[in-house]
């Protein structure tokens, strides 16, 4: 034991202050969008989900060019050809190839998915960011709209569109919309609520900037982590739906292809064996439902730390 | 609380009517006639028909015909089968279906909640990895393809259960499967999250230090609170598993409602879209009026009236 007395004198004094060194910025600082990012890079089936969905993204654009099948053309003498070097999915009922037709159902399945989720995003997001940022009467009168449509069993909706517009991509976008941005709308409105009322927004008011200006300069960058995942999260469940709908007959008219489509078309002829017909496109229906799926949960770890389980 | 539940009543009324107007006219505007078949029909006989099937009034006094004949749960005759009533045709597809979706949502439930409360318990284990890829593949295997992958591996290959119809418990096995795979993968999920929250409660610990039985501690402490976010989609779920079933019916051949419900869209049956469609809609905007109440009842932080403008 040392006796208080023994204790050097010049232990105690003062650290030398380094005034410049302390101050100095050592680390680039991390953005939010790079820290999500760091986070999300971290995830590695999240990753494998976006890497495969870049690649799926690419080969729906490029295959349909540069295959020397045609996706429509019948070519009776091949029919039900199982897989092999010339046909690597094989081919259907009509001699069609099945590979080209995968991704170019890829492309409609996609393009279908993205661009619901789209159309709810901005729905969503202008519904939801007035109703949260006027608040008061106006929110609970656009409120209780929203709880009504929100009631509306939206397949049957969906069903009812179909048979009125007739059966083409534009309905099916329209129709999977018609309900699908309620959802947006209520994540983004309570965002907004809960916002509206920090001080960086006090802030900005006190600066004199107007209604449209905070909504899209302060409140809507704050809300995009809960968007993006919802967005992630709308695209499989419009794959869903729009597969649900070409199975019950109401999808995208022949010759052209979805992967809802060409699973019905299999399904009806699946006790005859030619099973390459049903396994792609139910392959691939499932994988880019995982791999979005996969990327949301992945994001929503990512963007929202808060959140974490 | 009874505030609430009347304000609620209000809005599924309200929701329901607008549903039936919304068929109503949408149904007008579909591009041809019940009687397109019949191209020979003379012009009297179709004059007949029409009226009828009251085709020839108004359109403001079919409406009112219309929404009388919901309220009076009469939907009168079909039109492409003329011997039987819309009514009959909804006894006789409506219980098959309610069949059907309660069994798959019964053991999509019990599934569900096992799965995710042992995924959770065993955190990080082998179990909850398995549970979890079982949950992934529900989530991510549309019910369709599910259905057909069963019906050619456990009928056709195997040979364990009939692959179509519905008639004994062995014929209400493959199709409920097909259906509940989906509700209980997400299920699973929620369960497990809220578990794995809930596990980390003070009340948990306490409950463990007090020296109860690790399975009273799960069942009385944790799965109680663990089971509210359940309880909040279940409505959602209801919506899916009634909509899936007219995708399962068709696949096996179950002559359920859903098999109506297609063929009188594409046969412009009128009376028999009308019932159909007011009919599912009716009862699950019920669902997801019983659904609030339950969980109004079941955990009594959330304040049933609130105030406006709030959440």
């Amino acid at each position: 034991m040392t006796h208080i007395k023994d204790i050097p004198q010049d232990w105690f004094t003062p650290a030398q202050k380094d005034d410049i060194g302390k101050e100095l910025v050592v680390r680039p600082a991390l953005s939010y969008w790079a820290d999500a990012w760091r986070r999300l890079r971290k995830n590695i089936m999240a990753m494998i989900s976006l890497i495969f969905l870049v690649i799926l993204v690419i080969l729906a654009i490029v295959v349909p060019i540069v295959s020397p099948h045609s996706v429509t053309d019948i070519n009776l003498p091949n029919q039900n050809l199982a897989p092999n070097s010339v046909h690597w999915f094989g081919t259907d009922e009509l001699g069609r190839d099945v590979f080209t037709r995968t991704w170019y159902g890829a492309r409609i399945s996609l393009f279908v998915g993205i661009a619901a989720a789209t159309i709810d995003f901005l729905v969503g997001v202008i519904y939801g960011g007035i109703a949260g940022y006027k608040g008061g009467r106006t929110d609970s009168v656009m409120m209780r709209i929203v709880e009504i449509l929100y009631g509306l069993p939206n397949l049957i909706v969906v069903i009812l569109l179909m048979v009125v517009m007739g059966s083409s991509m534009t309905t099916i976008i329209v129709a999977l919309t018609i309900t699908g941005w309620i959802g947006m709308a209520r994540i983004v409105r309570g965002q907004v609520l809960q916002l509206k009322n920090y001080e960086f927004v006090t802030a900005s008011k006190s600066f004199g900037a107007g209604t449209m200006r905070i909504i899209r300069k302060n409140l809507l960058p704050n809300t995009m982590g809960p968007i993006i995942v919802q967005m992630t999260l709308t695209v499989p469940s419009a794959i869903f739906a729009e597969a649900f709908l070409s199975f019950l007959g109401l999808g995208i008219q022949a010759p052209y292809a979805s992967w809802g489509v060409m699973a019905n078309d299999a399904i009806s002829v699946i006790s005859t064996g030619y099973w390459w017909r049903l396994f792609f496109p139910a392959l691939f229906i499932s994988l880019t439902m995982y791999a979005f799926n996969t990327l949301g949960d992945g994001l929503q770890d990512a963007l929202d730390p808060k959140l974490r389980r | 609380m009874l505030r609430y539940i009347l304000k609620r009543f209000v809005m599924m009324i309200i929701t329901i009517l607008i549903i039936a107007s919304l068929t109503f006219f949408l149904m007008l505007k579909i591009p041809g006639s019940p009687f397109d078949s019949d191209r020979t029909t003379n012009p009297t006989i179709q004059a007949n028909l029409e009226r009828y099937y009251n085709l020839d009034e108004p359109i403001y006094v079919q409406y009112f015909t219309y929404l009388k004949r919901i309220v009076t749960f009469d939907f009168g005759p079909s039109i492409k089968k003329p011997t039987e009533t819309v009514n009959e045709l909804l006894e006789r597809g409506f219980p098959i279906s309610f069949e059907l979706g309660i069994i798959a949502i019964v053991v999509a439930l019990i599934s569900g909640i096992t799965l995710g409360t042992i995924a959770a318990l065993r955190h990080n284990g082998v179990i909850d990895y398995l549970a979890m890829t079982i949950a992934v593949i529900g989530i991510s295997v549309p019910n369709f393809i599910l259905a057909t992958l069963f019906i050619q591996v456990f009928a056709v290959y195997w040979g364990w259960f009939p692959a179509a119809t519905w008639q004994s418990v062995s014929h209400m096995v493959l199709p409920t499967l097909a259906l509940a795979t989906g509700p209980m993968a997400i299920i699973a999920r929620l369960t497990r999250a809220s578990m794995l929250e809930v596990l980390t409660q003070d009340y948990i610990k306490m409950a463990r230090a007090k020296g109860l039985k690790p399975w009273r501690v799960v069942v009385r402490h944790a799965l109680r609170n663990a089971l509210m976010p359940v309880v909040t989609i279940l409505g959602t779920m209801l919506a899916g598993i009634l909509t899936g079933t007219f995708v399962i019916e068709q696949i096996f051949g179950i002559p359920g409602m859903g098999k109506y419900f297609v063929e009188s869209i594409n046969n412009r049956d009128y009376p028999l879209i009308m019932g159909t469609t007011v009919f599912y809609s009716a009862f699950l905007v019920f669902s997801l009026f019983l659904v609030d109440i339950v969980y109004g009842f079941l955990d009594p932080r959330i304040k049933l009236h609130k105030k406006e403008g709030e959440a």
